[in-house]
Parts: structure tokens; C-alpha cells; sequence
């Protein structure tokens, strides 16, 4: 009675790539960054698995208990991928250094930093919220035993403060790894871990939107700055000047 | 498990290395992980499914389409609890919301509201009937209110003055609800918890304040119950044989005959290989009927229409085991147990075609008369009446033979509390197999009935013809086993009626006048029977009587009288072959092996063609687990009851039965809310404008780049 997903048996889509090209280099990342943080998923899902089992099924308080130890694990455990994943870059970088006899790197740190953070988010949004879309899709909405109608919403604008605050993450935690400033890959963690566990207030969609929404500012701002932007760029940009700053400065690309 | 939307948008990013089953085999695996968080807790958070659903099935015939039908996936409708027939307004015309889907009461579940409904089917998404813990107060029959008017005996050609019930109305409650088309789902719940969550659901969410439009969210139900066969028997069968030539034979049948087995058995025993005429021969047949039917699909109690008649004739073939072996009577009783006969008589149409086809042990000209059981268990001041047909006895000899069949009852009736009448005036045979025998032969019968003109069954082939309509009732703190035990006022009536029979059965099959005040039917079997068939059928005494291999057909509660399809054995078929073979058997002393095998020893073979052997599951002796079976012999056989019409395959007969029922893949329901129409635009607006903005601003940022990130310090070994 199933239906048939035309995409699981139809054809995979390859993709062959020229040597160098800048898709090698910027489409790689966000694929496999992907994949980094599955497995980080799979991980925390694994142990959070086998405690729920182990643990005493009735005790209600001892499930949440669990639920909150499953979601600092899980944020950790993403974190953790986040540094090898890091690494793995630099380390991929340098051989492409080597082997290119050119010069220069093709990409820059900051590039991919951007890249694989948005990968991240990416997947991460994905997996919070096909499950929901794919429930939507049916004739009811939510709301039978007493929940807020608002539930769709509100998973939606979660979602996509989720993938934003990665990409953040993403480029002050390359940062703070490529400048030594270990408080600042602090930071990421802890603002990972109080976004997480600010969900924990839901139903009460205003309590954990909003303070997720004013880290999300936060964070866009110090991205901003870490990527090399400043309130004077934004001022030139919008008054339409930046023509004029372009040829003073005359830098090639 | 929405496996496959998990996997759709990922395959944008597929690369080679990557297949994609890889990547949703992982998914899967790592939701199924979260088990507990659960993939399907925001479903849990939107549907309460129900449990207990009775739909009601398309059936099909020659000419019509029966019963009701859904949409592929499910009828959608907001809640409206009816109150009365006026207030019908609200979901016909003035209710702001439809399509609704109605939910009743028992008490309005009538004929004129349903044509409504019916009429108005463009903003009704189905009913929900709420059924009811004890039976109504007045009868309610959905059957018509002449069974069978068009596959018995009187047809026009035949005696055009009694055709179509001219004379006797015989089911005069009958609305005739079972017999119409309704292009929307109609199930029937039971007045439990789920109801109460429905009724509590529409209170909270769709009730109209002072008069002003309920406020979305609205509660709505989806009812799934979707038919695969359409129009009529002819096109569904010829859909279904075209599926013989596609790649997957048999999977895409839409609709299956109606049939089952007929059960028969007989005092001596009859060669069953050689089929045909059997010279010497002269039978008295004992007819009744096994089935019963209501408007919900799987539901049919029958008790007063089935129950109480084959009950009845069981205990007279008890009866009259005994004397049957003692002193045996000329002629050969024959008992026949007919399924089908509510769907234009299938199992005594097909016995009767196999009879003059010489495809059953005896053929007509062997019978010598017909005694029929019909509905014996509502007598009126204990009277029964003896139905003949006038037309057949215009002729002078049949007139004769069943006058000496009327005497030879009232010799059966003599001595007992029962009184036996003939209707006072020429009126035809009530519905009955009987019927299907003189359409062939003029054959001398009588049909024994508690009614003397219309039925005293008021809730005739409806789900409330039941063990309470019977009365049949236990002092309360019984167990189930002392139930079984406990003879009820019922059972003791019925065992009188049992009586007559065996005895009126004996002196028509040319016994000893003078046996007959020794035999009797016995109350204790007659209160057993009517238990296992009525209260519960996984009782202690069922349990020894079948085999072990069949005992998960026997349940916990009574068990269902409806015929069923082609090759779908039936609870009550099982049960009265092996209630039969008990009742009239006996017990040989073989081994197990060889009563599989249908001989005595090893070197027996001409056994098998008079008997049938089978090996029995029997009681555990005290103080020991282990069952100790036993094998009983006895005459008793099957027949297929499939309807000529699908041997001959003339799918548009008007002389058999072509009745079918049509497939279906899944049948459910559930309860949710639905949310107004503006939530679901401001929904869409927001995406769309996020959406939208978030591709301006990354063209804006894109384009602007090397402008707004040109002042940070960077790394060393990075360029542009």
C-alpha cells in the first residue's frame, strides 16, 4: 500500500568535476560537513539509546533527565566534529598546497569556514524539520489534545534560526581555531548549549524564540566582524558609495 | 514511518560517492534510533486514531452496487453531533463549514434520514453511527421488507398473485437501508472511550455559541473504506479475470464471490463417491439456514433469524440418534444445514442445481418430502405455525403428502407444551430454502415458523438480533463455565421445538409411532449451543469438539453468522460440521493416524466412502494438562455453496444468486483538528516572504562582498 518514492529507486545523480575547479573545493565542504555531523547524530542517538533502555522506563523524571543528558551530549558530541572537521580542512588544504604547484591556496580558511558551517546548518535544519513537514502534510493540524495551533510556525522560524546560528558557528569557531583564541571557540560551544537547552521551554513558543533570536543577532553581528566586516563597510554599502571606495583602492580579486 | 519524504530533498546534494540508498538506509537508521523522542510523536500530537470501526462493504449483484464507498484516501469532514431530524438543516444547507461528516445516534439511524443524507451527499463526508449498548426499544430491521422476492418460487410465471409479497409483507419493519448505494463512508462505533473523546472534542471545538459561526480550529474526522469493484458482478469479474493475462495474477482481483459450505449428514449412512440418483432410496430432508447478515460488515448475530432454527435441528438430530440406530426408520433423514440463503438462497440454490446435475449423493427424485426449521425462537403463546405452499398443493397427491407430513408433526407435538396451527387463510411460504426445492420439483414440504403471517422478528438480519432479543440471561456472578452450563427459559423453550421436530421427523421418515414419547431433545446441549453460538465461542465444550488445528477460530465473543467469500473459512461452518458429527456420530477407537486417514485399519478402504473420520481435540482429565482426543465417525459432509452463476459464469442471471463483495485495502479512521483557512495563508505568506528576502539578501551580500568584508585581518596564507 506504500507509495513508490520515485527518487530512492531512480538514477543517482553524478557529478564529475574538473581538477581544481572551484566546485571541487566549495562543493566538497558542505557535503561532507554534512556527513560529519550525522555521524556526530548517530553517535549521540547511539548512546542516548542504550541509557534510555538501560534506564527505568516508568520514572518520568528520569526520562527528562535523560532528554536533557541526550541533548548536552549531542551538542558536544557536534562541537567535537565541528574541530576534526577543522582539522581534516587544514590538513586537506595543505596537501592541495603541495600538489597544485601554485602559489596560493585556492580557497580561503574563512571560505570554508562559511561553507561547511552552512552544510552543517543545513542538515541540522533538515532533520528537525522534514519529520514535521512531512506530518503537516495530512488533513490535521495540531491541536487535539490542548497543544498551541502555532506549532508549524513556530518549528519553522526555530529551524531557521538553527541554520543561521551554525553558519555563525561556524565562522568564529574556524576563526578562533586559526588564531589560537580558544575563549572565543568556548563561546560557540556554550551559546550551542543554551540554544539547545532553550528549547526545553517549549510549548511556550515566546520563551525559547526569543532569547534564540537575540543570541542569533549576537552572533551574526561577531561573524560579521570576525569575516572582516565593520560598521563602516554596511554605511558605504548602503549609501551606494562603494564604486568610488572600489577604485581608490584598486585591489585586484 | 514517513521514510521516503526524509530521503526527497537530500538527493539535491547527492555526488557519486554518495548513492542514495546509503544515505536513507542511514536516516532511517538513525530515526528509528530516536524511537522514544519518537518520528511520529507530532503525528500522535494530531490524529487520535479510533479503534473499533465497523465500515460498511460494497456488495454487488447482477444489476446493483450495495453498501458504501470512500475516497482513495478517505472522506474528510467536520463533526457534527446530530441532535434530530431538524436539525439535518444545518448539515444540508445552512452549516458554513462543509463538507460535515454526521455522527448518530441509533435512534435517528433511520431510512429518512439516510435518503437525506443521501440526497444531500455533496456536503455530507460520511456517518459515524454510535450503537448502542442495549437494543432499542422498537424493532429496527435495514433488510427489506420482502427477503429474497426475486430468486424464490413465487415469480410471476409461477403464481403472479403471490409474487413480490402481494399477500404478506413479511418483514414489515424492514426500511430496506442494507439494499441502498451511499457514496460516502458509514461505519458504527461502539459507545466507549473513543466516542467519548469525539463527543467531547465537537463540545469544546464546533458547537455554535448563541447562534454565532463556531471558530476554527474545527474538529474533523477522516473515515477510510475505499472499494476497489464498481457497478455491478458482470464488470468486476470480468476486471478480475483480466488480471489473469497481466504479470501479477490474482493481485489485482476487485471483488469475490459469496460462499461457503453447506453441512449435511444423514441417519444411514450414503455412499458419498457415487453421486446421482440412488435406487431404493426415499429421504425426508431437514432443512434450516446457517446465515444472517446486518448493515455493518462482519457483524450479524442472527439470533432469532439463523440461530434459534439450526440450533433447534441440531438438537432434534441428538435426539434422535439413538433410535435411529435402535430401530430404524424406512426412509433416510437427511439434515442440511444451507449457507448463503440471505443473499437469494446460494447454498440451497446450489444444492438443488447439484442434484439434477447428479453431483450429490441423492438427487430429487429420491425426496420424499421437506421439513424445514425456520425462526422458532419468539413463540407466541407457544404456538408454532406450519407453512405449505398452496399453489403445490393444488395438485391432489401433493396435497395428500403433505397432509400425512401435517400428521406426522401433530403426532411429534403431542404430549408437549407446544401447539401446532396452519395459517388460516392460502398465503405463500415465507422466505425459506424450501423455496429454491419447488422451483425445481413439486416436492411436499412444510416450513415450521413462530409467525403466523408477518415476522414476530422485529430486528430482523440487524445487529441487534441478539442474545438479549432472545432473552437469554445468567444470574449475575456466574463464570463462564457455569453460564455455559446454565439452562436458560430460552434454551427450555427451544428444546420443546426440538422435540417436535425429532419426533415429527421420526414418524414422517416411516418410524415406530410407539417410540416416539422416548425421544427427546436435551436442554443441557440445546443451552450449551446457544451460549457458544450467542455469548462466547471459546468455551470449554466448543474446544473439545473441534480439532486442535481450528481451535483459533473459536473466540471470545459470538460468533459472526456472516457468510463470508470464496475461500474464507467461517467460524460457524467449522462449528456446526463438528457440532453435527458429535451429535450424530460416535466414537471409534482408532488411532489418530488412521482417522486422519478415513479408515478403520490399515486395510480399510471402503469406509471413507460412507464416513467421515475426524480426530478431535477432547477434554483434559482432571489432575492432567495434556488433552485426550478421540476420533468420531459420523455421516457428516460439506458442499460448496458458490453460487451456479459463477460455475456457469453467467454473472447476470436472473435465477442464482450473483452476489459479491468487493475488495478493499484498508480500512480506519481518525480524529483531528483542521485550522482555518486564514492560519494556513499567513502560513504560506511568511514562508514565501522569507523566502524571498533571504535570496535578496544573499544577492545583496554576494554582490557586495569584497566591499563588506575587505577590512579584516586575515590569515597569512589566504588570498582571494
Amino acid at each position: 500500500m506504500g507509495i513508490k518514492n520515485p527518487f530512492i529507486d531512480g538514477e543517482v545523480l553524478s557529478f564529475t568535476s574538473p581538477p581544481f575547479s572551484p566546485c571541487d573545493s566549495l562543493c566538497a565542504p558542505p557535503l561532507l560537513r554534512a556527513f560529519f555531523w550525522l555521524v556526530s547524530l548517530l553517535l549521540a542517538s547511539l548512546v542516548w539509546f542504550i541509557s534510555v533502555q538501560i534506564s527505568n522506563k516508568d520514572s518520568a523524571a528520569q526520562q527528562k533527565g535523560l532528554l536533557i543528558f541526550g541533548v548536552v551530549l549531542s551538542v558536544l558530541l557536534q562541537e567535537t566534529f565541528r574541530f576534526a572537521y577543522y582539522k581534516l580542512l587544514k590538513k586537506a588544504n595543505e596537501g592541495l598546497l603541495t600538489l597544485s604547484q601554485e602559489e596560493t591556496m585556492p580557497i580561503s580558511i574563512r571560505q570554508l569556514a562559511y561553507v561547511s558551517g552552512l552544510g552543517f546548518g543545513f542538515m541540522s535544519g533538515a532533520f528537525s524539520v522534514v519529520n514535521i513537514l512531512a506530518d503537516s502534510v495530512g488533513p490535521g493540524t495540531i491541536g487535539i489534545h490542548g497543544d498551541s495551533q502555532h506549532y508549524f510556525l513556530s518549528s519553522a522560524f526555530m529551524t531557521m534560526a538553527i541554520i543561521l546560528l551554525h553558519m555563525f558557528w561556524g565562522v568564529i569557531f574556524f576563526d578562533g581555531c586559526e588564531r589560537q583564541r580558544w575563549w572565543a571557540v568556548a563561546a560557540v560551544v556554550v551559546s550551542h548549549l543554551v540554544v539547545s537547552c532553550l528549547t526545553f521551554q517549549n510549548p511556550q513558543y515566546v520563551g525559547s524564540l526569543v532569547p534564540t533570536y537575540v543570541i542569533l543577532l549576537a552572533m551574526a553581528a561577531w561573524a560579521f566582524h570576525t569575516a572582516g566586516g565593520s560598521l563602516r563597510n554596511l554605511k558605504l554599502c548602503l549609501t551606494c558609495k562603494d564604486t568610488d571606495f572600489l577604485l581608490a583602492n584598486h585591489r585586484p580579486r | 514511518m514517513y521514510a521516503p519524504p526524509v530521503c526527497v530533498p537530500l538527493l539535491s546534494q547527492t555526488r557519486k560517492m554518495d548513492s542514495p540508498s546509503i544515505r536513507c538506509s542511514f536516516h532511517l537508521l538513525v530515526c528509528w534510533l530516536f524511537v522514544g523522542v519518537g518520528c511520529s510523536s507530532v503525528e500522535k500530537k494530531i490524529y487520535v486514531h479510533l479503534n473499533y470501526t465497523l465500515p460498511c462493504v460494497r456488495l454487488l449483484n447482477a444489476t446493483h452496487q450495495i453498501g458504501c464507498q470512500s475516497h482513495l484516501s478517505g472522506n474528510v469532514g467536520v463533526l457534527h453531533v446530530l441532535e434530530s431530524e431538524e436539525n439535518l438543516d444545518w448539515v444540508l444547507r445552512s452549516g458554513l463549514n462543509p463538507p460535515y461528516l454526521v455522527i448518530l445516534d441509533s435512534p435517528l439511524f433511520t431510512r429518512s434520514i439516510m435518503m437525506k443524507l443521501k440526497n444531500g451527499s455533496s456536503r455530507v463526508a460520511g456517518v459515524a453511527v454510535v450503537a448502542p449498548s442495549t437494543n432499542p426499544p422498537d424493532g429496527v430491521s435495514p433488510h427489506t421488507n420482502c427477503p429474497n422476492e426475486n430468486t424464490g418460487v413465487y415469480t410471476e410465471k409461477y403464481d403472479p398473485a403471490l409474487a413480490h409479497c402481494n399477500v404478506t409483507v413479511w418483514n414489515p419493519l424492514g426500511s430496506g437501508l442494507s439494499y441502498e448505494e451511499f457514496d460516502f463512508p458509514i461505519f458504527s462505533l461502539k459507545d466507549d472511550n473513543d466516542t467519548k473523546v469525539i463527543r467531547q472534542c465537537y463540545m469544546d471545538h464546533n458547537r455554535a455559541v448563541n447562534g454565532s459561526a463556531p471558530q476554527h480550529p474545527l474538529c474533523a474526522m477522516q473515515l477510510l473504506s475505499h472499494m476497489s469493484a464498481v457497478t455491478d458482478t458482470a464488470t468486476c469479474m470480468r476486471r478480475s479475470d483480466l488480471s489473469a493475462f497481466s504479470l501479477s495474477p490474482g493481485l489485482d482481483t476487485v471483488c469475490d464471490p459469496l460462499a461457503d459450505f453447506n453441512v449435511w449428514a444423514s441417519t444411514r449412512p450414503l455412499n458419498n463417491t457415487a453421486k446421482g440418483h440412488k435406487e431404493g432410496e426415499s429421504v425426508v430432508v431437514a432443512a434450516a439456514r446457517l446465515d444472517s447478515r446486518s448493515f455493518f460488515f462482519d457483524v450479524a448475530p442472527g439470533a432469532e433469524s439463523s440461530v434459534s432454527g439450526f440450533v433447534a435441528l441440531l438438537a432434534a438430530a441428538h435426539a434422535l440418534r439413538s433410535v435411529t440406530q435402535e430401530a430404524p426408520p424406512p426412509r433416510n433423514i437427511l439434515y442440511a444445514f444451507f449457507q448463503g440463503e440471505t443473499f437469494d438462497y446460494i447454498g440451497s440454490s446450489r444444492m438443488v442445481y447439484d442434484m439434477e446435475k447428479k453431483h450429490f449423493v441423492v438427487d430429487l427424485d429420491n425426496i420424499h418430502s421437506l421439513l424445514e426449521i425456520g425462526q422458532v425462537g419468539l413463540r407466541v403463546n407457544s404456538s408454532l405455525w406450519l407453512h405449505s405452499d398452496p399453489v403445490s398443493r393444488k395438485n391432489s397427491s401433493v396435497d395428500g403428502e403433505v397432509k400425512k407430513l401435517l400428521e406426522s408433526l401433530r403426532a411429534g407435538a403431542a404430549g408437549l407444551n407446544v401447539s401446532l396451527a396452519e395459517p388460516s387463510f392460502s398465503q405463500p411460504l415465507p422466505p425459506s430454502s424450501f423455496q429454491r426445492f419447488l422451483r425445481a420439483r413439486p416436492i411436499p414440504g412444510v416450513v415450521i415458523q413462530d409467525h403466523q403471517s408477518s415476522f414476530t422478528n422485529r430486528f430482523y438480519e440487524s445487529m441487534y438480533d441478539n442474545a438479549g432479543y432472545l432473552d437469554i440471561s445468567y444470574p449475575p456472578d456466574l463464570t463462564p463455565e457455569q453460564q455455559l452450563q446454565f439452562v436458560t427459559d430460552t434454551a427450555t423453550a427451544l428444546t420443546e421445538v426440538a422435540t417436535v421436530v425429532a419426533r415429527s421427523l421420526y414418524a414422517q421418515a416411516g418410524g415406530d409411532q410407539a417410540r416416539l414419547s422416548s425421544i427427546n431433545a436435551d436442554p443441557q446441549m440445546v443451552t450449551q449451543m446457544l451460549y457458544g453460538f450467542l455469548v462466547r465461542s471459546n468455551n470449554s465444550w466448543f474446544q473439545q469438539l473441534v480439532p486442535s488445528n481450528l481451535m483459533s477460530f473459536l473466540a471470545d465473543r459470538p460468533t459472526n453468522l456472516y457468510v463470508g467469500v470464496l475461500n474464507q473459512h467461517s467460524e460457524l461452518t467449522m462449528l456446526v460440521q463438528h457440532l453435527l458429527a458429535n451429535l450424530t456420530g460416535t466414537t471409534v477407537n482408532i488411532t489418530q493416524e488412521n482417522c486422519n486417514y478415513q479408515r478403520e485399519d490399515e486395510q480399510d478402504k471402503a469406509n471413507k466412502h460412507m464416513f467421515f473420520y475426524v480426530w478431535v481435540q477432547g477434554a483434559a482429565p482432571p489432575n492432567a494438562t495434556e488433552r485426550e482426543g478421540f476420533c468420531t465417525r459420523s455421516t457428516v459432509r460439506l458442499t460448496s455453496a458458490l453460487s451456479p452463476a459463477f460455475d456457469l459464469q453467467e454473472y447476470t442471471s436472473k435465477d442464482y444468486s450473483t452476489w459479491t463483495e468487493s475488495r478493499w485495502k484498508s480500512i480506519s479512521g481518525r480524529i483531528f483538528l483542521v485550522a482555518g483557512h486564514e492560519l494556513e495563508m499567513l502560513t504560506l505568506g511568511v514562508g514565501l516572504g522569507v523566502l524571498i528576502t533571504s535570496l535578496l539578501l544573499t544577492y545583496a551580500m554576494s554582490a557586495k562582498a569584497d566591499i563588506l568584508f575587505s577590512s579584516g585581518r586575515e590569515p597569512v596564507n589566504a588570498t582571494y
